[in-house]
This record gives C-alpha cells, structure tokens and sequence, in this order.
C-alpha cells in the first residue's frame, strides 16, 4: 500500500508512546510503518560484558512494530473497504519471543513485523529483530492481538 | 555499597543499564524474589488509557525470572532462549510486582514460569513461560 499520509499508524505509535519516545524509537525505511530502529544507546545495554541493546529493547521494539503492523493492516483493510478508519484500541494477547542471538555490541537495532491475518478481533503478528540483515536475526517473535471491532470494521 | 552485601538476585542486574533504565528494584524474603518497578512516566505504552507498555511489562518479567534464577543457581550464568508472555488485562499507570518460579533447573536449560501484578496479587496483568540456557564454570 502507498504510505502518503504522515500520520501512518506506524509513525503514529512510534510517536505516540512515552516509552518508544524513551527508547528513542523512529520509523524504519522501505515500508508502511511495521518497522521500527532502536538506535544504540550505552543506557540501554543488558549486560556490559556483551555491550549491546538488552533483549527488553528488543523486546519492546518488536511488540511497538508489531502494533504497527497490525495498524497498517486495519488502515489497508479500511481503504479495501471503503470506509473511514475508526478510531479503536488494540492490545497485546500474547507475545511469543525467540532470543536468537545477543544483539551486537554497539549496533542499532531494527525491527519489522507483519500482520498475516485479521480473524474477527483477532490479529496474528510475526516480526524479526536484527541489525543489518534480516537473514541474520536477534530474535523472532509470534504474537496475537486484540483489536476493537471499530477497527475492524465488519 | 560493598558487592559481599549483594543477594545473588541484586547483583545480577546491578551493573544493568538497562535494568537502570526501566527502575526495576529486586527485593528478597527468604530465597524468593520479588520485582518491583514503580511507575514512570516513560514506561507509558498507551497514553489514553493509560498503561504501560506491553514490552516494558514484559521485559519486567523476563528480568524477575532471571533475578529469581540467580538467586537459585548463584554462579551460574543464564541467557534467555525463548519466552512466551500472556497478556490478562492492561497495566495501569501504577507500580508493579512480579514473582518468578523455576519448575525446574536443569544443567543446561530452567523452565521459568512467572507473574506480574499491581494492586491485587491474585489479579495478574501478565504471566510468562520461558527457557533460560545455563552456563556453569564459564564466564
């Protein structure tokens, strides 16, 4: 989908959160908004022995794009539709996260996330964290949200 | 404060940034620990509501489960292979608790299980399963 409007939900979430804020968190290029970088902060280790972003960073970053995939998918469903997006909640059911690997020392770290399907108020996410190459994960994540049936739209 | 006086628990993440970063407090009664992340304003995920981030909840998890393994295992290291969070209601804007069990600690690998709450401990906001690799003589 073409991503004109910069009020995307993805730019909407990354802004709209004091803890992504906190995080420092910004849109990543290339697509609608279920990508998002943490760039590195020395504050924001897990562990100074490994020296990069802590696995709650990744953490975070993944369920912050993961919610921004599923408020593209609502936006994309919406247009497909022909209606004005709702306003609506959307909330975390469950959130299934592989550490894979540390992340590097020094490295800011991407994520990106897709929204496979809506099912009634339910969405189903999954997402890679990763530096440069998402070949090369961090860390891979499976998720199920709920969103409000506004959203959704029937 | 000298490192002798550190539970096993506490010096875990006392040289945590991260762990700074969020306000996650380790407190210890007998061998069972408790985290405690009092509310701040930047933990907020949703400012409507409001409550706090579903990742800043589950990190908080992840780090009491690791916090409780160290106190168990004390000299063992362990590194976070996979965990599965459930979220049961929204984490209001207020402080929060959460206790950690190890179901069983093997030479490689525990299986963590743990709980977060606010006001009411048989209310919880969130539980968590996870895996947790152990290294033991390395550092």
């Amino acid at each position: 989908m073409t991503d004109e409007s910069p009020e995307s939900p993805g730019s909407l979430m990354a802004r709209g959160t004091p803890q992504s804020l906190a995080l420092g968190v910004t849109i990543g290029e290339g697509d609608g908004g279920g990508s998002m970088r943490a760039p590195f902060r020395a504050d924001l280790v897990g562990d100074p022995a490994l020296g990069g972003l802590a696995d709650g960073v990744v953490y975070t970053l993944l369920d912050q794009a993961c919610g921004a995939a599923v408020g593209v998918a609502v936006k994309a469903r919406a247009e497909m539709q022909g209606r004005e997006l709702a306003m609506g909640a959307m909330a975390t059911l469950d959130f299934r996260i592989d550490y894979v690997r540390p992340a590097r020392a020094g490295a800011d770290v991407t994520a990106r996330a897709e929204c496979l399907k809506i099912d009634g108020e339910v969405a189903f996410i999954r997402g890679a964290a990763f530096e440069t190459d998402p070949d090369d994960p961090i860390a891979i994540v499976q998720a199920a949200f709920m969103i409000s049936s506004a959203l959704v739209g029937r | 404060m000298r490192e002798t006086e550190l539970s096993p628990a506490s010096a875990r993440f006392a040289a945590s940034p991260y762990a700074r970063f969020l306000g996650l407090r380790i407190e210890l009664a007998d061998e069972t620990v408790t985290g405690v992340l009092p509310f701040a304003p930047h933990l907020i995920g949703n400012v409507v509501l409001p409550a706090l981030h579903g990742g800043v909840v589950g990190a908080f998890l992840e780090l009491t489960a690791l916090a409780q393994l160290a106190q168990l295992a004390p000299g063992v290291s362990a590194r976070t292979v996979d965990v599965t969070v459930d979220y049961l209601r929204s984490s209001r804007a207020v402080d929060s608790f959460a206790r950690a069990e190890v179901l069983r600690l093997g030479r490689r690998v525990a299986n963590v299980r743990a709980i977060a709450w606010q006001g009411d401990e048989r209310r919880p906001v969130a539980t968590l399963r996870g895996h947790f690799l152990l290294g033991r003589g390395t550092p």
